[in-house]
């Protein structure tokens, strides 16, 4: 870890610095610690409740902190108003756990809603980036699918234009909220591997949210676990592996997707 | 009681220690306070929905979509009820004007009993329960699939995006669907009155003429225009505010219709009591 902080840093691209946040009586961050590695797929595990989506929405600046940095690039995006705030969120894209498709609008009209409502461009223009985007992503071979409404694509599909729409606006950050949760173990696959190709074709940063063991460990660059609103381990997967904490150990060792003491 | 009460008076009478006299209060005023509490919620809800109604960027798609929704969507059903409606009150009219033989004031009872209370009342329950509760589950369950959140991500704010079209939209349309109220509802006096009872029409028509103000018109769109802030309200109230489930959007349209409901008509009697000191010579 780096306390160059202030200036852009060639490593780390998101630091955060002890972070807290309450609601109400309720301690949710205790001062959380955590760096995220530039263009690397970096991994926050936990259990449910332990403030994970409350971390993610501090990032993108929804949630205000009580106390705490978070510094993207260099720059401390706590506090800032909200036109700097949007300046910021364009750095990031955001895949919701259900995709979160907005309803009323068709498949091209959802992935271009970043474009048309952040910038003035004409309509071939978006048109073509928005196609682009289907065909990296694989859309392209379902006919008229631009003109498919969320309700009439299947689940799978659903998450590549959720995934679509985070990327059109060519974000540096790429935000997974538990990407896997309801899925079947094939499907599954197939969104680490989305997951794992996305941030080598757009050379984004990942941060993603999950409590999928296997996932984890398969595409994570990095890995930090929260607990009880800190962070209590964090490092390359075979690091962890290789001096497991007590309370990681307890969280992993279930899902049986990995086995500690040997690196993998 | 506690340590620190005050020395008892000579009088004799029991004695509440503050705490006490605070958890009475509470039971008392707790329910109170909880609508004013709600009440204030509906409000901001409304300023900041006009606030952001003069900020960029202008979705005039989203504000059509919402008329067409709110106006051309209930027309058949304001039509169908606004019909009945003018025939009921005919024949209700008629029956009573026998009795002194004055049937011919039936134009009289129906113009003024619809422009005044039927048009724009009727109009605000039919829309809400047509409108206001989609509005209230479209909104409750963009909520919980996160689509309200994903708004926010780009930079959009929700209440711009979704509150300040149906406000808009239910007070532009609802006076609109009134006045069509009014209208069918008077072919259906008429087919009742002239029709059906061959009451003649020219004296029908001389005393709705005579009687029935274009000022009854104007407090019967004054209402239709709070009521239609009042239905857009509790509707996007209760659809933004749904926590939790599926369950919990049913349960948010329930209580949509029903507050909207019954604060058409609370308000309807306060306009009344309100419009009766302004245009003092209408009140009955």
């Amino acid at each position: 870890m780096t306390n160059g902080i202030g200036t852009r840093d060639e490593r780390w691209q998101i630091q955060i610095r002890g972070l807290c946040k309450s609601f109400g009586a309720q301690q949710v961050l205790r001062g959380v610690d955590l760096d995220f590695e530039r263009g690397k797929t970096n991994i926050v595990i936990g259990g449910s409740g332990q403030g994970k989506s409350v971390l993610m929405k501090h990032l993108m600046g929804l949630l205000q902190p009580d106390s705490g940095h978070i510094y993207v690039d260099g720059e401390d995006i706590v506090g800032l108003d909200e036109v700097a705030i949007a300046k910021v969120q364009r750095k990031f894209g955001m895949v919701f756990q259900y995709a979160a498709l907005f309803d009323s609008l068709n498949v091209v009209e959802n992935i271009a809603f970043p474009l048309i409502e952040r910038y003035r461009l004409p309509k071939s223009e978006i048109l073509e980036r928005v196609r682009d985007l289907l065909r990296r992503l694989d859309l392209d071979n379902v006919p008229g699918v631009e003109e498919k409404f969320p309700a009439e694509l299947s689940g799978g599909m659903r998450k590549r234009v959720g995934l679509a729409r985070a990327l059109v606006d060519r974000p540096q950050i790429l935000l997974y909220d538990e990407p896997t949760t309801g899925l079947d173990p094939i499907a599954t696959k197939n969104v680490d591997e989305m997951i794992r190709r996305t941030a080598d074709d757009f050379g984004v940063t990942s941060v993603v949210i999950s409590h999928d063991m296997a996932s984890t460990f398969r595409i994570g660059d990095r890995v930090a676990m929260l607990y009880d609103g800190t962070i209590i381990a964090c490092g390359t997967p075979a690091e962890l592996l290789a001096a497991p904490d007590p309370r990681l150990r307890e969280f992993v060792e279930p899902s049986g997707a990995v086995k500690f003491g040997v690196s993998s | 009681m506690s340590d620190t009460a005050p020395t008892q008076p000579s009088s004799g009478a029991q004695e509440f220690s503050p705490a006490q006299v605070g958890r009475l209060a509470g039971r008392f005023f707790g329910p109170l306070l909880g609508a004013v509490a709600i009440f204030g919620q509906h409000m901001l809800l409304l300023v900041r929905a006009f606030t952001w109604l003069f900020r960029r960027p202008f979705r005039m798609r989203l504000y059509l979509e919402q008329m067409e929704f709110i106006g051309v969507g209930s027309l058949p059903i304001i039509m169908l009820v606004g019909f009945f409606s003018g025939a009921v009150t005919a024949l209700q009219g008629i029956t009573a004007l026998a009795m002194f033989d004055q049937q011919r004031w039936v134009g009289y009872a129906v113009g003024v009993s619809l422009a005044r209370e039927l048009a724009p009342v009727f109009t605000a329950l039919m829309i809400t329960a047509r409108a206001g509760s989609a509005m209230a589950t479209e909104l409750g369950s963009m909520r919980i699939t996160e689509q309200i959140d994903a708004l926010t991500t780009f930079a959009v704010n929700p209440v711009h995006y979704l509150v300040t079209p149906r406000v808009v939209a239910s007070i532009l349309m609802l006076p609109v669907m009134t006045m069509v109220f009014n209208v069918v509802g008077l072919l259906g006096g008429y087919v009742i009155s002239i029709l059906v009872y061959q009451i003649d029409l020219g004296q029908v028509l001389e005393l709705f003429r005579h009687w029935v103000d274009p000022v009854d018109y104007v407090q019967g769109l004054i209402k239709a225009v709070i009521f239609g802030i009042a239905m857009a309200l509790a509707a996007c109230y209760q659809g933004f505010n749904v926590r939790g489930g599926a369950k919990e959007v049913g349960r948010a349209t329930t209580a949509a219709v029903v507050s909207s409901s019954v604060s058409v008509l609370i308000l309807d009697y306060f306009l009344i009591e309100i419009m009766n000191v302004i245009w003092p010579s209408h009140g009955m």
